[in-house]
This record gives C-alpha cells, sequence and structure tokens, in this order.
C-alpha cells in the first residue's frame, strides 16, 4: 500500500503534530519504505502463536495504600509553561463559541 | 591464567586515566580527595568537550559541593561505598533534581525536573558524584546522537564519526576520558552499540534489573538503564549500585542482584557453555568486524571455555518487530508532551484551542526521527492496522524468546559482533532510516526478550582502525555471566595489547572538520 501525504496528514493530526506540507512529501516516501521492510513480520507469525507485550510474566504489583508526601504545590507548576490561581493555566479546552 | 591485574594506565598520576575502582581506593585512603577528582574532570571537559560534545549540561558547582560532602564524610570516618567520590556521566533522559533534563529534545529546554530518578537516587547515595548531563539522540530514538536538538557528539576516535546512539554522549565521555563512569539506558543496543564504537564496556542489565523510575520512556516494555565504564570491574561496581528492586517500578524485579562483582573479579570461564549465534554474522557484516569477533571467541575457547554453535531462525523477524513494537509504545509514551503540564508551549495566543497549541507545540518541539516514529506508531496501532502490524510483531517477540530459550538449553552464554560495522561517518545514514535501523541488528534480540546483554571492547578492525564490540547475552537474571565472560576477554587482550585500548585512542584537540545539522 503506498501512503500519500493525504494519509500522513490524518495519521498527523490523530498524533496532533502539526506537520508542514514539505514534512507530509518527505515523511510520506519514507514511511512507505520502513512499511514495506516491516511487513516481513506478517511472513512468520501465525494464527497458534501467542503474542507477548511484555518479557516479564508479571500481574498486578500492588502496594498498601498508605498516604505518603508528594510533591508541594509550588514543585509540581515550577515547569509549567503556565500557571495561574496555583493551577496549571491551559488554552480553551471548549470549542468555538457560537 | 595470571590473577587479575590493575591495569597499566591507572597507575599514571592524571585522575582522569585511572580507572573508578583504583580512584575510590585512593580518596578512601586519603592518597587525593574527592574533589581534586572532581576538579580534574571538570578541566579534562573544559578542555576536550568543545570537540567531542559529549555534555549538554554541566554543574561543576554542584558537582564539587557532591565531592566536598564526600571528603567531608570520610575525616569523620564515615563508612564510604566502594565508588564514592568517583565522578559520573549521566544520560540527558534521567531525571536529577534541578538540572536540566532534556532528552535532546527542543520540547523540554528549560525543564528542570522536581525529583530525582531512582537510579540517581541511588549513585547519590552511593556518594558518586554527577558531573553532567549527556548527550542523545531525541527521547533516545537512533543509533547516532545525530538526532539530538543540541548537535551531535563526536566520536574521540575519530570526530568525524559517530559515537554510537542514542547514549553516545555518555560512550563519548568515557572515551575521551572526561568521566570514568557514565550511565546510559538501552531500549534496542543504545547502551552497547555506543560501547561498541567507542572502545568502552556498557551492559543492559536483566529488563526489570533496574528500575525505569525517572526514566523519560521510550519504549516502556524495552527501556532498561545500565552502567557504562571503561573496564569489566568498574562496570561491574556500577552495576551494583544502581541494580535492585524499586517498588516506584511496577516491572522491578522483586529478586537479589546477581554478583556481579565477583563475576568482574573472577573471570573464570572454564567449562563455560558460549553458543555463537549463526545468523549474527555474514552478509552485511564488515570483516574486520567478524575478524575481531573470531580471535575473541578462539580467546575465550584458550581461556577453558566450550564454543557451540547456536541458531535462532527468527532473529531476522526482530528488527522489523522491533520498529513496530517501539514506535507504537513510542507514540503512546511521547503523548505526555502535550504543552500542559511542562516544557514547551507554542502558540497560546489566548484564541487557539488546546488542541491546536497541542499541535503547533508538538510541530516546534519534536525533530524528525521522533515525528517519523510517533507517526509510524500511531499507523501500527490505528483500527484495521492493529494485528497486521502491532498484533504480528507480538507474536514475533514469542518466536524470538522462543529461540533464546532453545538456544539457551545448548550454551549458558551467547556471543556476536555488537554491531555489523565499526562507527560510521556523521551525516552518512541521516535520512536513510533504514541503513540507521539496521545498526541495532544484533542488539534488539535482548530487548525484545528481556534478557541480559553487554559490549565489550575486542580491539580495533584492521579494516579501519576503528574499535570492535562484542556482545555477550545472557539470560534474565544471570547478568554476572556477561561480567564472567567481559573480564576474561579483558584479561586476555589486555595481556596480548600491553594495557588497554584506550591507551591507543588519539587526543581529540583538533575541531571536527564537518559540521552536521545543527
Amino acid at each position: 500500500m503506498a501512503l500519500s501525504p493525504d494519509d500522513v496528514a490524518a495519521l498527523a493530526q490523530l498524533a496532533r503534530i502539526d506537520l508542514t506540507p514539505e514534512e507530509l512529501a518527505h515523511l510520506a516516501p519514507q514511511l512507505d519504505d520502513i512499511l514495506a521492510s516491516v511487513q516481513q513480520v506478517s511472513e512468520v507469525a501465525a494464527a497458534d502463536i501467542p503474542p507477548t507485550s511484555h518479557p516479564l510474566p508479571l500481574t498486578n504489583v500492588f502496594r498498601t495504600d498508605e498516604v505518603r508526601p508528594g510533591l508541594d504545590r509550588e514543585a509540581a507548576l515550577a515547569g509549567a509553561p503556565a500557571a495561574e490561581d496555583d493551577r496549571f493555566r491551559v488554552p480553551r479546552i471548549l470549542g468555538e463559541a457560537q | 591464567m595470571s590473577a587479575p591485574t590493575t591495569p597499566a594506565a591507572t597507575a599514571t598520576g592524571d585522575p582522569t586515566r585511572r580507572t573508578a575502582v583504583d580512584l575510590a581506593a585512593a580518596i578512601a585512603a586519603g592518597e587525593t580527595s574527592a574533589v581534586e577528582v572532581t576538579r580534574a574532570h571538570l578541566d579534562r571537559i573544559e578542555a576536550v568537550d568543545e570537540a567531542v560534545h559529549a555534555f549538554l549540561h554541566v554543574d561543576g558547582e554542584r558537582a564539587l559541593a557532591s565531592a566536598a560532602e564526600v571528603d567531608r564524610r570520610r575525616a569523620d570516618g564515615e563508612p564510604l561505598g566502594p565508588l564514592a567520590g568517583v565522578p559520573l556521566a549521566l544520560k540527558d533522559v534521567l531525571t536529577y533534581a534541578g538540572a536540566p533534563t532534556t532528552c535532546g529534545s527542543k520540547i523540554l529546554e528549560g525543564w528542570r525536573p522536581p525529583y530525582n530518578a531512582t537510579v540517581t537516587q541511588r549513585l547519590l547515595d552511593a556518594g558518586i558524584v554527577i558531573l553532567g548531563k549527556t548527550n542523545l539522540d531525541e527521547f533516545a530514538m537512533g543509533s547516532s546522537t545525530e538526532n539530538s536538538a543540541y548537535g551531535p557528539t563526536h566520536n574521540p576516535w575519530d570526530l568525524d564519526r559517530i559515537p554510537g546512539g542514542s547514549g553516545g554522549g555518555s560512550a563519548a565521555a568515557l572515551a575521551a576520558f572526561e568521566a570514568p563512569l557514565a550511565i546510559g539506558t538501552d531500549t534496542g543496543g543504545s547502551i552497547r552499540q555506543p560501547a561498541a564504537v567507542t572502545g568502552t564496556v556498557g551492559v543492559k542489565p536483566t529488563y526489570g534489573g533496574t528500575s525505569r523510575y525517572g526514566l523519560v520512556a521510550l519504549a516502556s516494555s524495552l527501556d532498561q538503564p545500565g552502567p557504562c565504564a571503561r573496564s569489566v570491574l568498574d562496570t561491574a561496581l556500577l552495576h551494583a549500585v544502581i541494580a535492585g528492586h524499586d517498588p516506584r517500578d511496577s516491572t522491578s524485579i522483586d529478586a537479589p542482584v546477581p554478583d556481579v562483582v565477583a563475576a568482574a573479579r573472577s573471570g573464570d570461564v572454564a567449562g563455560l557453555r558460549v553458543g555463537v549465534v549463526r545468523e549474527l554474522g555474514g552478509e552485511g557484516y564488515a570483516p574486520g568486524v567478524e575478524q575481531r569477533f573470531r580471535e575473541s571467541v578462539d580467546l575465550l575457547a584458550a581461556a577453558g571455555a566450550e564454543i557451540v554453535e547456536v541458531s535462532c531462525p527468527h532473529f531476522r523477524y526482530a528488527l522489523p518487530a522491533y520498529y513496530l513494537i517501539l514506535p507504537s509504545e513510542a507514540s503512546s509514551n511521547l503523548a505526555k508532551f502535550d504543552a500542559m503540564r511542562f516544557g514547551l508551549r507554542v502558540g497560546d495566543d489566548g484564541v487557539a484551542s488546546a488542541e491546536q497549541v497541542m499541535a503547533a507545540t508538538r510541530e516546534a518541539g519534536f525533530g524528525a526521527e521522533v515525528k517519523r516514529r510517533i507517526i509510524l506508531g500511531t499507523y501500527a496501532l490505528s483500527s484495521g492496522y492493529y494485528d497486521a502490524y502491532y498484533g504480528q510483531a507480538q507474536k514475533v517477540r514469542t518466536l524470538v524468546i522462543r529461540d533464546f530459550e532453545n538456544a539457551f538449553a545448548a550454551a549458558d552464554v551467547l556471543v556476536s559482533p555488537t554491531t555489523p560495522t565499526t562507527a560510521f561517518r556523521l551525516g552518512e545514514r541521516v535520512d536513510d532510516p533504514l541503513a540507521m535501523y539496521a545498526n541495532d541488528l544484533c542488539t534488539i534480540p535482548s530487548n525484545l526478550a528481556g534478557n541480559a546483554s553487554a559490549s565489550f571492547p575486542v580491539g580495533l578492525s584492521p579494516d579501519d582502525g576503528l574499535p570492535v564490540g562484542l556482545q555477550v547475552i545472557a539470560p534474565p537474571l544471570a547478568d554476572d555471566r556477561l561480567y564472567r565472560v567481559g573480564a576474561a576477554l579483558e584479561r586476555a587482550l589486555g595481556e596480548q595489547w600491553g594495557g588497554p585500548l584506550l591507551d591507543r585512542i588519539p587526543e581529540p584537540t583538533a575541531r571536527p572538520s564537518v559540521e552536521v545539522q545543527a
């Protein structure tokens, strides 16, 4: 399958990256090459092979539920791009005002 | 076989040429001080790092204060750890409270984490002096450090060549004698490949053997911090400092750490079954790399190891599987860089929505390789393609693990060249992702399986005079076997060479003749 710059634009939108037209044109054929190469995985992996998502057979690691000190507000906000009233200030999250 | 000896170079007076174990002993004995040793390394950084560019950030004042604290504790008669007062270079993907942590990315420029990674905390508790943060490919994605937003690191053996990646800064700092110890992280070879191309030692512990808490995640099921140094014993001592269970990392193994230090001191390989992996050699491997590899296997045989050949037929699918699994996990992990709570924010003009600001920030803050892998991962995880790509890759992962299980039934450790070639030239593969990815052919299987793996220097290639690394792989939680083999090789090769390989490295004083991407 060949990825078009439009396909890459759709993926970039899902990934929230505002790629330029030049980047889209450059990335599409590169991603095509990479996908053609990684497609080899379909040659071997048969239906009866269980998938491995993780190298350790761990399940449900718990710790005791106890109150511990965390970051204070000042430290937590120190790296924020913008803060206001002891909170993270973010751009508007609702749609265009109608 | 002779008893372990102190390499010749450690006998010289220059602290930057001495091993960590030797420096720690001299500090403990009062022959020198941690401050003196730290100052010597800061001077060395000052002298050579303009040419090498191993460091992104050096905090001399803080390092000297840590060193002074070690000297005070010694004067007060407090017990000191085996590496107390020894300087270290920390890969800039682990948090060190208050110090810039960029991950080689513009998106984190200026960010100072409010907490220490567990690895960092254990270094500090051991009295190890952190000199600064080392360069890497952005978010550890790459094999050459050319993907760093802050410019590439240069290989001290030849400044026009790559130092490996992603941990090229840590490896170059060791090879240029800017630090005797370093920390790397290995997701697909980012500790071992830089070690191989710089003539240094690097170990990827068993997955879960070292804590990932405070390591900025690339691919969570693959990432593992590990020790790097110029000698096998130094690496083992550092391994012992950072390894062990951490309740803050849910994938940390709650089991005793193998006695890596005893293994490094012993170097006894008599009767050890060493499996040569048939599939990791031949076409695509440089003749000089294969020659040094074969000679080293012969040395192990001469030291009493039993050499067998093993076959891992699915390793050829490891690389494609990795380049599906890694981008998938990375695209999810890097979603946290959303311009809301930390790092860069672009286009927040009071009108743009959070989503627009997010997309503009990620466009401005991420480099080409990071974008490439996020898009690839987004594709591999999207509905309709998930089974064909990510799902299939996970099955290949099972097959690779089975290959290892079969191989470890016939051998106690496996060996191969660490990389198919020696260090290539800066700029040579920058815009050819597939050629760049092929670097990690030999190292990736261990990350998929989560076992222990290391690279040890085994000489200079007769082709080009550049370092060659030998990879040793051990089953999960048998990390000590890596050091046993590494120490045996170090001893046999040191006798041949009359000293460590790095005695032969040129002084990196010349300015690099090419500047590759800003």
